[in-house]
Order: structure tokens, then sequence, then C-alpha cells
């Protein structure tokens, strides 16, 4: 599919430009010409479907249904479900959150789609689809729901209601059902096109910077690092290397894109996939700006408890990847 | 008088959707107009927005979750 894009990548460095093959900078040009068209492309063609899911399936529309149906656990399932297909720009974790709260949506439910939209977005598929291949983004789009599910669930039986912040119980204790059914948007596609394609371009754009820095430096990693050089230092027999990596990466605040490159780059040198994976999670789905934000509607001790059950569970997937690969 | 509430707490898309807010209303030439920021999340709560940023006009919601294009808002708040 992408063989094109290698082909021109081929041709402009080892035809145009006349580099020989073989060399440092001309593998590094090589790998950084074909690797960003290809994520470009990839990331447009997953931006812009779920740009369409999103129009005909706003956030409202999924409070009203989590809200006004009774799913009998099933609802973990489907708050981590929708966070995957929701965009999410952390500083709307508040807003979100208070939304969930008031349309009576239960706590644990409403962390599961707090921990898997930030883990599991549509700049994170189309890098995964570029980067890593189609099997193993899969199991990373499962792996996200899995432990934004699980988390939910732990969250939800340590009956955290009391550590929230005094307005945010008033909240609570006002919370309704939501009755309404969502009111159905007549809009037809042609009208909903132009804002969609509005805001492909502007996630793309916002994003763009970082991956073109990531693969950048990710393509002189990959002609200068030899192969295999970290296996000495985190090989899968060392069990600290996933705690350790996890950790390293909540104080880091990156979006997936900038991230992403580099961590491909690592795995092709010898940091095993699930160690790699645990650290993007890590810097994707928590970071210290959320938890200044959360600290609005959440005290230090629930957002610790928060983030210790996230950072177990990242750590848990990091190993099981590992196990897997 | 128009009164057009921009509801963020202060990210880069609340910024931008911001330098829209004042471009499209010095495009339109609309002098009977006030701008207000708000950035206190429980202020913004009052609107029942679930994504941020927002523009309220008269106290109605007219965009949310997205920085609107120039030629949208100019429509909106003519």
């Amino acid at each position: 599919m992408f063989d094109w894009i290698q082909r021109f990548a081929d041709w402009l460095v080892y035809g145009l430009l006349d580099l020989e093959k073989g060399q440092h900078l001309a593998e590094a040009l090589n790998f950084f010409i074909y690797d960003s068209f290809k994520i470009l492309l990839l990331l447009f063609i997953v931006i812009f479907f779920m740009s369409i899911v999103n129009s005909y399936f706003p956030i409202e529309k999924v409070r009203n249904f989590l809200s006004r149906n009774k799913l009998y656990g099933a609802e973990y399932f489907m708050a981590a479900a929708f966070g995957v297909i929701t965009p999410f720009c952390s500083c709307s974790s508040v807003p979100l959150f208070i939304g969930f709260v008031r349309g009576g949506i239960p706590l644990g439910v409403t962390f599961s789609f707090l921990i898997t939209s930030p883990l599991v977005n549509e700049v994170a598929i189309g890098l995964f689809v570029g980067l890593f291949g189609l099997r193993v983004t899969v199991i990373y789009v499962i792996s996200g729901v899995l432990l934004g599910m699980t988390a939910g669930i732990i969250l939800s039986k340590f009956k955290l209601e009391h550590l929230l912040t005094p307005w945010v119980k008033e909240v609570l204790a006002n919370a309704q059902k939501e009755s309404e059914v969502f009111k159905a948007e007549h809009t037809p596609f042609k009208e909903r096109l132009p804002i969609i394609w509005a805001e492909v371009i502007n996630i793309l754009k916002g994003v763009l910077p970082y991956i073109i820095v990531g693969i950048g430096i990710g393509g002189l990693m990959h002609g200068y690092i030899p192969n295999g050089f970290f296996e000495q230092y985190m090989n899968k027999e060392n069990p600290f290397a996933v705690p350790i990596a996890t950790i390293l990466a909540i104080p880091m605040y990156s979006n997936a894109s900038g991230i992403l490159p580099i961590v491909q780059v690592l795995v092709s040198k010898g940091i095993p996939l699930g160690t790699a994976i645990a650290f993007m999670m890590g810097v994707v789905g928590l970071s210290i700006p959320e938890a200044m934000l959360l600290k609005k509607v959440m005290t230090l001790k629930l957002i610790g408890i928060f983030f210790g059950v996230v950072t177990l569970c990242i750590i848990i997937s990091g190993y099981l990847f590992n196990m897997i690969f | 008088m128009k009164n057009i509430k921009i509801l963020g707490t202060g990210c880069a898309k609340c910024k931008q959707t911001t330098a829209v807010v004042e471009r499209a209303i010095a495009e339109l030439g609309l002098t009977d107009v006030t701008i207000e920021k708000v950035e206190d999340i429980q202020k913004i709560m009052e609107f029942d927005i679930m994504t941020t940023p927002a523009i309220v006009v008269d106290n109605e919601v007219i965009i949310k979750g997205r920085v609107p294009s120039l030629n949208e808002l100019k429509e909106l708040i003519q």
C-alpha cells in the first residue's frame, strides 16, 4: 500500500539528491521522508473518519445514552469505547467530568471515559498504524479500552464520592438522569462536511510540528544508533523496566504525536514493545498539567488515587504486551 | 447591546477562539458588543456544556468544543 511512498523517497534521496545508498545521512533522510508522508496520509484518513463519526455522535449524545440506560455493568465498556471515538482536549477534562456527574453517571464510569479518551484517540491510532502496523494498533486500542474499564471498575469500588470538591458534591446531589431523548439533528452531510473538514485541518495543523520534529529525531536515531543497542539495558528479563518507564513518563506532557515516532525507533533498536507502550501511555494518559486541572473538581487525595490506579493498570498492560510480543 | 461570552479555561484553542471573535467583530464593524471571557470553571458549567471552547451570544450557546471559522462566526453573530 505504501510502496509508492518508498519509491518516491528512494527517487528523491538516491536519485535527485544523488546520495549514496547505505550512508548514514542518506538512510536517515530516506527514513524521514518515507515516514513523514506515510504517517501524514494515515493521520489524515483516521482523523477524517473519526471527525465524521463525531459529527453524528457528539459527546452530549454519549452522556445521555449512559445516563438514560441501565446497562448492568456494560456501561464501563460503553464509556471506554465512547472514549475512543470522542476527541479529547485535556482542557475539556473538567467540563466533561462535571457533565457526566450532572447526568447522574457513576464516578467509576466517568473515570473509564476520562482514562480511555486521551489514551486512544484519532491521532494516536493514525500514528500507530503508520509506525507499528495494523496488528499492534488493534491490540493497543483493545488494551486501552480494557485499561479504562478495569481502572474505572476498581475506582468505583473505592467509593470516592466524598473526595470530590464541595461544589462538585453539590452538582452530584442535584444530578438528574437525562430523560429527554437527544433531539436528532437532521443536518445533511453536505452541510456537515465543511465543519468536519475544518476540524481535520485544525487537528493536523496542531500536531504537524510535533510529528515532523518527532520523525526527524527518530530518523537521526534510526541512522546512527546501532541495531539492538538498547537490548543490553532494557531487555524483557529486566523486571523493573516497565515500572520505571511508566513512572518516568507521567511528568512528561506531550501529545502522542511527538513521542510516538521516537518510541517506534526505540522499539526497532531493541526496547521491548510493552515497555515502550507503557512509557507512551504514561506520557499521553497521565500528566501534571492534567492533575492541575482536575484539582478544581477533585481533592488531592482523589487525584492521587486516580493516578495510582491508572499507573498500576499501565504497568500491568506493559507486562502483558511484553508477554504477547 | 450584544453580549458575547467566550467560555474556556485558557487553553490554546480558547485563545484562538478569542482571536476569531475579535476579528469577526472588527470585520463586521459591530460596535454595540461586549466581549467577556469566562475562565472560571463553575461559571462555565452554568451553561451546561461539556467541551470547551464555547461561544455564548446573549446567553445562548452557539459554538461548543471547537474553534469556529471566521466566516461561520460572522454569520452567527450578525
